[in-house]
């Protein structure tokens, strides 16, 4: 035991704590620029042999003759992901505006833990009621009003799906952006005699703006990455969408679809490699840029 | 004055609608994909693997995608867990609130964005280049790799918060720094870390994406860390993708069990976390 005392003695496991740590801290920080250093690697052989002009913006997608054209997925990405967030924010912002400046005390209790639970649902559980219910919904009533045909796997399905996925997100950051709005600002408001809506528009939104903003960062990036909910009920084709009873294409399933076949064709690996470096990319921009909106909003409210 | 009290009535009713919406579609969500599902729930599910032809409608059940994604995701959460706690501690420490440590916790939340399906292609990458064939560890790498992130980050706001009085008394009475974090701020953390742990498990039993490349597929329960395994997720998946009907509804019956599980974890992670609480001094 003596001999343990003067090689584990508390100041030394104390300092081996202090100076130790630092490697596994530091490699667990560096794994996210680890990954984009791999996949930019595997993706310099397409890089190589064709612009990244051309591997952007053409469409024409025939791994197997060398055509790889992103535009079809980065447009499929966008469609979906936009038309996500157009149906998510409105509902989302309202939600927690409701949750944090309307709702007793008792019902914000309440509703709380479903919004959590909802978060914690798997993705594949929306993918199959997409499949259940949105799918056909587009198919036998949505689409037919417009008089247009469709399968029903289409921009509109992965994009109701994906706003319902990300509506917890959403609406949990952005509660606590409202939260973090000083009680004296709201009294000093309505007492100037503003009607509660009033000051909830000109002083709660206007002070939480930036980290709103960032709220909406972050449920945007959830969204771009999102895989399995929307691979299951979007269809695809790789087309560029027209309309939103077009099927689309998204990145992240033509990574996970075609993994299996990638090894097999010359470039495809590294084309799929390429397309998750640019998904990983837009993903890191939005975090980042999230962060500084929030670092920003509590330098503002001086918390 | 009018216009002032219509505006706030209509505000509050699209609140409410909004608010109807989100309940609404959980509610959705849930009740479609159980009514659908649980007349092919049965027993058989639970408690057998896939007999030959199972996809094509044959009997059998999916205890293989069951035991599969608990010990995939058991696994990961052991390795998350053993790796997570020291580097919190790291980011604890009361000396460390540098420029380092920020960018640490800056780094940590970008890697929590990242999709799974990106670590899932990254730790295949290395698979080909090794030469390693899909596997129960690999995918249990692949899925420490991206909770830990979520782990670290969910422990050190947790650790944060520990109250100030408490470390300094603990320094007080000579401990050393790593002792307070271990014996005070651990401790006192702890609800929340367990909270956090149960949670990140729930993650790992329900991503399909980052395991697609590297735990590979099978019908059997795996028997060492190197065979092939199958997860929930998965298995939904090539259900759902069979043209046979019969296989389908076998889709939403699993989506059931998933759910089942995913509750039961966020309700034992509850409950887990009030049982503890009363050892933290507030």
């Amino acid at each position: 035991m003596e001999f343990k005392n003067i090689f584990f003695s508390r100041q030394n496991i104390n300092s081996l704590v202090r100076k130790g740590l630092f490697v596994p801290t530091f490699l667990s920080a560096l794994i996210f620029i680890a990954i984009a250093v791999v996949l930019l690697v595997k993706s310099i052989p397409i890089l190589s042999m064709y612009p990244i002009t051309d591997l952007l913006f053409s469409s024409i997608w025939k791994p197997m003759s060398g055509d790889f054209g992103f535009l079809p997925f980065i447009m499929g990405t966008l469609w979906v992901t936009i038309l996500s967030m157009i149906i998510c924010i409105p509902i989302s912002l309202f939600c927690a505006l409701y949750l944090s400046e309307y709702a007793p005390k008792r019902v914000q209790i309440t509703i709380q833990p479903f919004i959590d639970l909802l978060a914690g649902i798997p993705s594949v559980v929306y993918g199959l009621f997409g499949i259940i219910l949105i799918v056909p919904l587009i198919r036998d009533s949505i689409a037919p009003f417009f008089n247009i045909t469709s399968s029903g796997y289409t921009v509109l399905s992965g994009g109701i799906v994906l706003a319902i996925m990300v509506f917890p997100i959403l609406i949990s950051v952005s509660f606590e952006v409202f939260q973090a709005v000083p009680f004296d600002m709201r009294e000093a408001s309505l007492s100037c005699g503003a009607t509660n809506w009033e000051m909830v528009k000109h002083v709660v939104i206007t002070a939480g703006y930036p980290g709103l903003i960032a709220a909406l960062i972050l449920g945007f990036s959830r969204a771009f990455g999102e895989t399995m909910a929307v691979l299951m009920v979007v269809g695809n084709v790789p087309i560029i969408p027209q309309s939103v009873f077009d099927p689309a294409y998204p990145i992240p399933a033509l990574i996970a679809n075609n993994y299996g076949e990638m090894m097999s064709i010359p470039m495809y690996d590294s084309a799929l490699m390429f397309a998750a470096f640019i998904l990983l990319i837009v993903v890191i921009a939005f975090t980042v840029l999230s962060k500084y909106m929030l670092i920003r909003i509590k330098a503002r409210l001086g918390s | 004055m009018n216009v002032r009290i219509m505006e706030e009535k209509i505000v509050k009713i699209i609140m409410y609608l909004s608010i109807a919406i989100v309940l609404g579609s959980l509610l959705l969500v849930f009740s479609m994909v159980i009514l659908k599902g649980i007349d092919f729930l049965n027993f058989d599910m639970i408690t057998k693997v896939p007999d030959g032809g199972y996809y094509l409608g044959k009997g059998g059940g999916i205890l293989n995608a069951i035991v599969g994604s608990l010990y995939l995701a058991g696994g990961a959460i052991i390795l998350a867990t053993i790796v997570s706690i020291p580097i919190s501690w790291y980011l604890n420490q009361s000396n460390k609130k540098s420029k380092f440590t920020e960018f640490v916790r800056l780094s940590l939340d970008v890697s929590c964005g990242i999709p799974s399906l990106i670590y899932g292609a990254f730790v295949f990458l290395f698979l080909v280049s090794f030469h390693q064939r899909a596997a129960l560890i690999w995918g249990i790498v692949t899925v420490a790799i991206f909770i830990i992130p979520i782990l670290v980050r969910a422990m050190d706001e947790i650790m944060q918060t520990v109250n100030r009085d408490l470390k300094e008394a603990s320094y007080s009475l000579g401990a050393t720094e790593f002792e307070t974090l271990k014996n005070v701020i651990t401790r006192q953390a702890m609800p929340g870390i367990v909270g956090a742990i149960i949670l990140a498990f729930g993650r790992g039993i329900g991503d399909a994406a980052a395991v697609l490349f590297t735990a590979g597929y099978t019908d059997n329960i795996p028997n060492s860390l190197f065979d092939p395994v199958a997860t929930l997720p998965l298995a939904i998946f090539f259900q759902i993708s069979s043209p046979y009907p019969e296989v389908q509804g076998r889709a939403y019956a699993s989506g059931i069990i998933l759910i089942i599980i995913v509750l039961l974890l966020i309700v034992i992670s509850r409950i887990v976390s009030k049982r503890l609480m009363k050892y933290v001094i507030r």
